[in-house]
């Protein structure tokens, strides 16, 4: 018998699910969770009742409402009306094809990859999708998950399958200590800072090095969330002790026998020594402090320390032009000191930094301290049972006296499809995952920090480095 | 979807890196149940003021670009959220065919599932094009997918390569649920397969 080459973790989780290669390469690819969510799914399900088609693994599939309910108030229904046409039309196409569904009051609702590792429906070594480019998430628990569009989406509810090209390998190694003052949220900006928004095109990233490995699971869920923002569709770390832990007792995750059958599958995934990556990257702790975006994506970020930059200092005449809009657009003049902006808005939340773990550190900053004068401050929790764990843990009570808003469960201000928006020339202070133009609301200006930073940026008024606050 | 075979038209210049799905369709559109009607958001905010008035300066603006059925851009366009809302946009505007150094992998997968043809090539050619587009309406390009090449308005080929299976999907306007479940037999026996070796993968009951 020939030795087997040695493979990745993404190889082995590819090979694992081929059911099929054709003749020119693309694999039929078999998907072991399909998360499904209002926007995205409208049209495929049309799709499937033009065709006369059903969802073939219904079991294997779960949707929820996350991008566009209310924070509030939510007893009383959805009030904008092309958004609540949209929650019920996914309520009617889940009911009609027989999809399970976490219904908006339930306490399990809240952002889709929120509540796939939460209720233990992510699990490593699985295919996961979902209509939604965040679905990267999953991938820190070892799992290939991936966002796809709408007709991909009808693809695997048809199918339970996904016509994929192979993807090449890139290793993101990150090593030391995670510096005082930082959290995950610096290292991912870091890595995308240093890599570039199209870094990761046409790649699936690893992340490895002892200082992913040090992280916890929502630390790690916080890095592989961003590495779409590097171009690549999914960012995974190979299933260790940390993950084993995290997942065992969940809702949905296997009990008794079939859990020990999975751990010891689960620990024939890391990558084996010697197995090829077509790219690699490499960061210690020295490139690591806490982070602020100052541009209009998120590798135009500096730390909290350092000057908006200045587009004169760039050769090529594109990327000149393009900062130079950005800092327009931001209303920021070269040389100015982050810690000089003023914030107007702070928006701790989403699925990059809507876990417990970050209402702990925002909450940790935010203690016996207020909120400053003038400055919005708004804490949406990632879903349901974050809320209610923060609740009886007492943080929800540190951050409303504090002076943040305290609301219910969804993507909220991250992309502003609620009523959760900033208003042009607002500056805010945001855990969230994109600050493109607009995304917020129109003209609104998104700065990228960590939940910790944006405490921070609340009690201040302005971004502060987190290190000084003690 | 509708066939890809050939398509003469004119080209409008965006020459943007980093052209993201925010940008090409803003979240608050996105709050529809169909594919259609959204032409009219594309670009919304480059296309428009505050007051919903046209920037004449933004080239869907500008005649003969309002016609465009061609786009030629910079580096990594459509980056960001997987919205199919993005090519549904550009498809109800009219646009069919995109040209750029590169794309973002989201974008380019469900791009090629709306029949909108996206095509690399290296900046420099791009930039070329670019130059073509700025001569107006006179300065056809033409997209060959058949035999793979764009042909500039003075009768240059330019060669382009498309994979294989989304080529023929392309030219014959092939529906790719179709062409997967043919292979009904072979997904059938992976999952008693799967089944078999991994008796333990949970699935998830009703809730």
């Amino acid at each position: 018998m020939s030795e087997m080459k040695p493979r990745t973790l993404f190889d082995k989780v590819w090979d694992s699910h081929v059911v099929k290669t054709l003749d020119d390469g693309t694999s039929i690819l078999f998907i072991d969770r399909h998360l499904v969510h209002e926007v995205t799914s409208p049209q495929a399900f049309e799709g499937l009742r033009l065709a006369g088609r059903p969802v073939r693994r219904p079991d294997l599939t779960i949707a929820v409402a996350d991008h566009n309910i209310p924070t509030m108030d939510r007893a009383k229904g959805i009030k904008e009306e092309d958004s609540r046409i949209q929650v019920e039309t996914l309520e009617a196409n889940v009911k009609a094809f027989g999809v399970p569904y976490i219904p908006m009051l339930d306490e399990r609702q809240g952002i889709v990859h929120i509540i796939g590792p939460e209720l233990g429906i992510s699990l490593p070594g699985q295919t996961l999708v979902c209509g939604d480019s965040h679905t990267s998430t999953h991938g820190a628990l070892g799992a290939l998950a991936f966002g796809i569009g709408t007709s991909e989406v009808e693809h695997v509810l048809a199918t339970q399958t996904l016509l994929q090209k192979p993807m090449k390998n890139m290793r993101v190694d990150v090593t030391g200590g995670l510096p005082f003052g930082t959290s995950a949220k610096d290292v991912v900006l870091a890595i995308i800072g240093k890599i570039g928004t199209a870094g990761g095109n046409g790649h699936i990233i690893e992340y490895t090095g002892d200082m992913i490995r040090g992280l916890d699971m929502a630390g790690r869920m916080t890095v592989s969330n961003m590495t779409i923002e590097a171009g690549a569709r999914a960012g995974m770390i190979a299933p260790d002790e940390t993950t084993f832990e995290y997942v065992k007792g969940r809702p949905y995750a296997p009990k008794g026998a079939a859990w020990d059958q999975a751990v010891s599958y689960w620990r024939s995934l890391p990558t084996d020594p010697g197995a090829h990556f077509d790219t690699s990257v490499f960061l210690t702790a020295t490139d690591i402090a806490p982070m602020v975006t100052w541009g209009t994506n998120p590798e135009a970020v500096v730390p909290v320390t350092g000057l908006v930059p200045n587009p004169a200092d760039i050769e090529d005449e594109g990327i000149r032009a393009q900062r130079q809009r950005m800092l327009e657009y931001m209303g920021l003049t070269p040389g100015q000191k982050m810690t000089d902006l003023k914030v107007d808005v702070v928006f701790i939340g989403s699925c990059t930094n809507g876990r417990i773990e970050d209402l702990r550190a925002a909450a940790a900053v935010a203690k016996g301290r207020k909120v400053a004068a003038g400055v919005r401050a708004l804490v949406v929790p990632g879903s349901g049972l974050v809320k209610l764990q923060a609740e009886r843990e007492g943080i929800a009570q540190i951050l409303i006296e504090s002076g943040f808003e305290w609301r219910e469960p969804c993507c909220s201000m991250c992309l502003g499809m609620n009523p959760d928006k900033i208003s042009a020339g607002q500056r805010c202070a945001s855990t969230s995952n994109r600050n493109f133009e607009g995304r917020q609301g129109i003209g609104g200006r998104t700065h990228l920090v960590s939940p910790s930073m944006a405490a921070a940026a609340a009690v201040m008024g302005h971004f502060a480095d987190v290190r000084e606050l003690g | 979807m509708e066939k890809f075979t050939k398509l003469t038209g004119i080209a409008a210049p965006l020459p943007l890196a980093n052209i993201d799905t925010d940008k090409v369709i803003p979240a608050r559109f996105l709050k529809t149940i169909k594919r259609s009607g959204l032409g009219v958001h594309l670009f919304d905010a480059l296309r428009y003021d505050k007051d919903g008035n046209e920037r004449p300066d933004f080239v869907l603006n500008q005649e003969p670009y309002r016609k465009a059925e061609i786009l030629i851009t910079h580096e990594n366009f459509g980056c960001g959220s997987s919205r199919e809302h993005a090519p549904w946009a550009l498809l109800d505007f009219g646009i069919r065919c995109i040209i750029a150094p590169d794309f973002a992998d989201i974008f380019h997968s469900n791009s090629l599932k709306n029949g909108v043809l996206p095509v690399r090539l290296s900046r420099a050619v791009c930039d070329q094009l670019i130059d073509d587009a700025k001569l107006g309406g006179n300065a056809r390009i033409t997209v060959d997918l058949e035999r793979q090449v764009v042909v500039r308005p003075n009768g240059e080929e330019i060669p382009f390569k498309v994979d294989p299976f989304s080529r023929h999907l392309l030219l014959n306007g092939l529906d790719d649920i179709g062409q997967t479940l043919q292979h009904g037999k072979a997904l059938d026996s992976y999952e008693v397969k799967r089944h078999a070796e991994q008796p333990w993968q949970p699935t998830i009951a009703a809730v």
